[in-house]
């Protein structure tokens, strides 16, 4: 599917939601090895692919290994969020302290 | 990527806190979502562009940041403190638009075409209940337009910044952990709606969980009193604030213990000041913050192992990072440009150029500021030491050019500030036929001439030592605590 910053996309196996964040052009996003609908598309019968079930977790953003493709979880499920079969990592930021 | 999925993504995972107010009486996350929607569903019937607001802080102020957002309309706060020709010349720019306002500013703008009136009070019982726009029936471009800011315009018309719904959304996103302020954290904060810090603490605080409360008009003894009945364990003021805090805490000699963060920013914080409140708040955390209108708040921070370290140390490089913005947002880029644009070395004052998503860097009509690569150019004169820490010592516009050589003010009222008898100082160019300009230091204290003059040559050197010293009973700051030079200025000219 053709990605954009902003594109909101849910889960075809579980209640998971996502913003995309980074990347652009043909991807493959995926949430448990299946392929993630825009908004408004019928989801059919799926179920997530063995090894791609560590779940989200609301407020996490999770990339790809050189970060070029990154989402935002705005809801959380059961599904791993990745490109094809490889499963995103967590972003880790350090937190910054509050300063406004 | 808009600002309202941040406020959905809090009534998704923490909906029922107390997000304005007092616990209890307040407004929930998930109250504020439905209240927005009915206030988008208002913005749109009533066929405006843009949603303005007039209005010291209240509840209404994040209804209707995120109702405009519902709208698809881009939220306009205006300063009420302006004299009523220049609010209505603004008012007028921003028009066809709704406008949220007090009963009290209202008839202000009775006579500018094209303005919907929202009386703030009916607005609030309005949105209490009712229908609202679809949920999630907002746009998700990145690229509209979420928030203009008018820039105090120094010289000339104001200019309407613009900040886009992916430079906000992107300094948040970089800046702020989902969720990660406890059920019993609440922020203070007392600058006005008109200014970003404003708009950005709404926006990051709704995002960590934070519950805000509103200080509407700043005073110091409220602002005390406000800390301790509300359990406040977050504050940001500008150093005009801080200093009078400072003032009043010393004469009522309490403490407030329920303070653990208090960040600054703003405007140049006097080192005496800072160093008096390090003493007065001995466990609070201290965040000093550098951003612009134009980078969507903060780019640069000094933290709180920064402070008390630099606090207690008799090391003059580590005590001297009290007078510095800290180190840019990993999120971000700062450069350091000479006048061709180049990069300069280490340690060698030039231009802050910032360069990142939080970035917006452009302006109603004229457009974008940035250069082809993406970096903008803040106009803020500003070195870089080996430790990475920023130390920016004002508008280049500021700078004083006596005999060819570039004189920052910043640096030279840093030093006067350490002398006892000074409490307050401006240094500006005074126009002089022979260098050109020469140095004028405006002075609110008892100390001699002679001696500043000497204490000012000591310790930088003498083509820094001030020409000529006067002094005023006060010096004339702007409500967020700008130094207004141009006033000052002016007065010398016409004495």
């Amino acid at each position: 599917m053709e990605l954009r910053p902003g594109l909101k996309l849910s889960s075809a196996v579980c209640s998971t939601e996502v913003i995309v964040v980074a990347g652009s052009g043909d991807v493959d996003l995926t949430c448990g090895g299946v392929p993630m609908l825009a908004p408004g598309a019928e989801a059919g019968e799926a179920n997530a692919a063995e090894g791609l079930t560590e779940g989200t977790m609301l407020g996490k953003r999770y990339c790809d290994e050189d970060g070029t493709v990154e989402v935002l979880c705005t809801k959380p499920g059961d599904g791993s969020v990745g490109v094809g079969q490889t499963a995103f990592g967590l972003k880790e930021a350090k937190p910054l302290p509050a300063s406004d | 990527m808009n600002i309202l999925t941040l406020l959905d993504m809090a009534v998704s995972g923490f909906g029922e806190r107390t997000a304005f107010g007092s616990i209890g009486s307040g407004l929930t996350y998930a109250e504020l979502l439905d209240r927005a929607s009915r206030a988008g569903s208002s913005f749109t019937g009533a066929g405006s562009e843009r949603v303005s607001f007039l209005d010291v802080s209240s509840p209404a102020l994040p209804v209707a940041l995120f109702g405009a957002a519902y709208a698809g309309q881009p939220f306009v706060p205006l300063n009420y403190r302006l004299a009523d020709n220049d609010l209505v010349a603004l008012a007028e720019r921003t028009t066809p638009a709704s406008i949220v306002t007090g009963a009290d500013q209202a008839p202000r703008l009775a006579a500018v075409p094209g303005l919907t009136l929202f009386d703030r009070d009916q607005f609030l019982a309005n949105t209490a209940s009712g229908d609202g726009l679809e949920p999630m029936s907002w746009s998700m471009d990145p690229e509209d337009i979420a928030v203009l800011l008018y820039t105090s315009g120094t010289t000339g018309a104001p200019k309407a910044a613009v900040l886009r719904h992916k430079n906000l959304v992107g300094y948040i996103l970089g800046s702020v952990e989902f969720m990660g302020a406890g059920e019993d954290e609440a922020t203070l904060v007392s600058v006005p709606p008109y200014h970003i810090a404003g708009l950005a603490a709404i926006l990051s605080s709704v995002y960590a969980g934070r519950r805000i409360v509103q200080l509407p008009n700043f005073d110091a003894d409220t602002w005390i009193d406000l800390v301790a009945t509300e359990g406040v364990t977050h504050a940001m003021v500008v150093p005009t604030m801080l200093a009078r805090i400072v003032e009043r805490m010393a004469a009522r000699s309490i403490e407030l213990p329920s303070l653990r963060a208090l960040s600054y920013g703003g405007g140049r914080m006097p080192l005496p000041v800072i160093d008096h409140a390090l003493n007065l708040f001995p466990e609070t955390r201290f965040v000093n913050a550098y951003g612009l209108t134009e980078t969507s708040s903060t780019i640069s921070l000094l933290g709180p192992d920064d402070h008390r370290q630099a606090h207690t140390s008799h090391d003059p490089a580590i005590k001297r990072r009290l007078t510095s913005v800290g180190q840019p947002l990993p999120t971000l880029e700062v450069s350091i440009r000479d006048d061709e644009g180049a990069e300069v070395a280490t340690g060698t004052p030039g231009e802050v150029w910032v360069r990142g998503e939080q970035v917006a860097g452009e302006y109603l009509q004229q457009g974008s500021k940035l250069t082809p690569d993406g970096w903008f150019p803040t106009n803020d004169g500003g070195e870089l030491d080996a430790d990475g820490y920023l130390y920016v010592t004002g508008r280049l516009d500021d700078v004083i050019v006596r005999g060819g050589e570039n004189i920052s003010p910043g640096e030279i009222e840093d030093v006067l500030l350490e002398h006892p008898g000074v409490r307050d100082v401006a240094v500006i160019g005074v126009p002089n036929d022979q260098w050109g300009e020469t140095i004028g230091a405006v002075i609110v204290g008892s100390a001699n001439e002679d001696e500043l003059k000497a204490f000012v040559a000591e310790r930088l050197r003498s083509s820094r030592s001030p020409d000529t010293v006067i002094y005023r009973d006060e010096l004339p700051y702007n409500d967020t605590g700008k130094l207004l030079r141009r006033v000052l200025r002016a007065e010398l000219d016409e004495s």
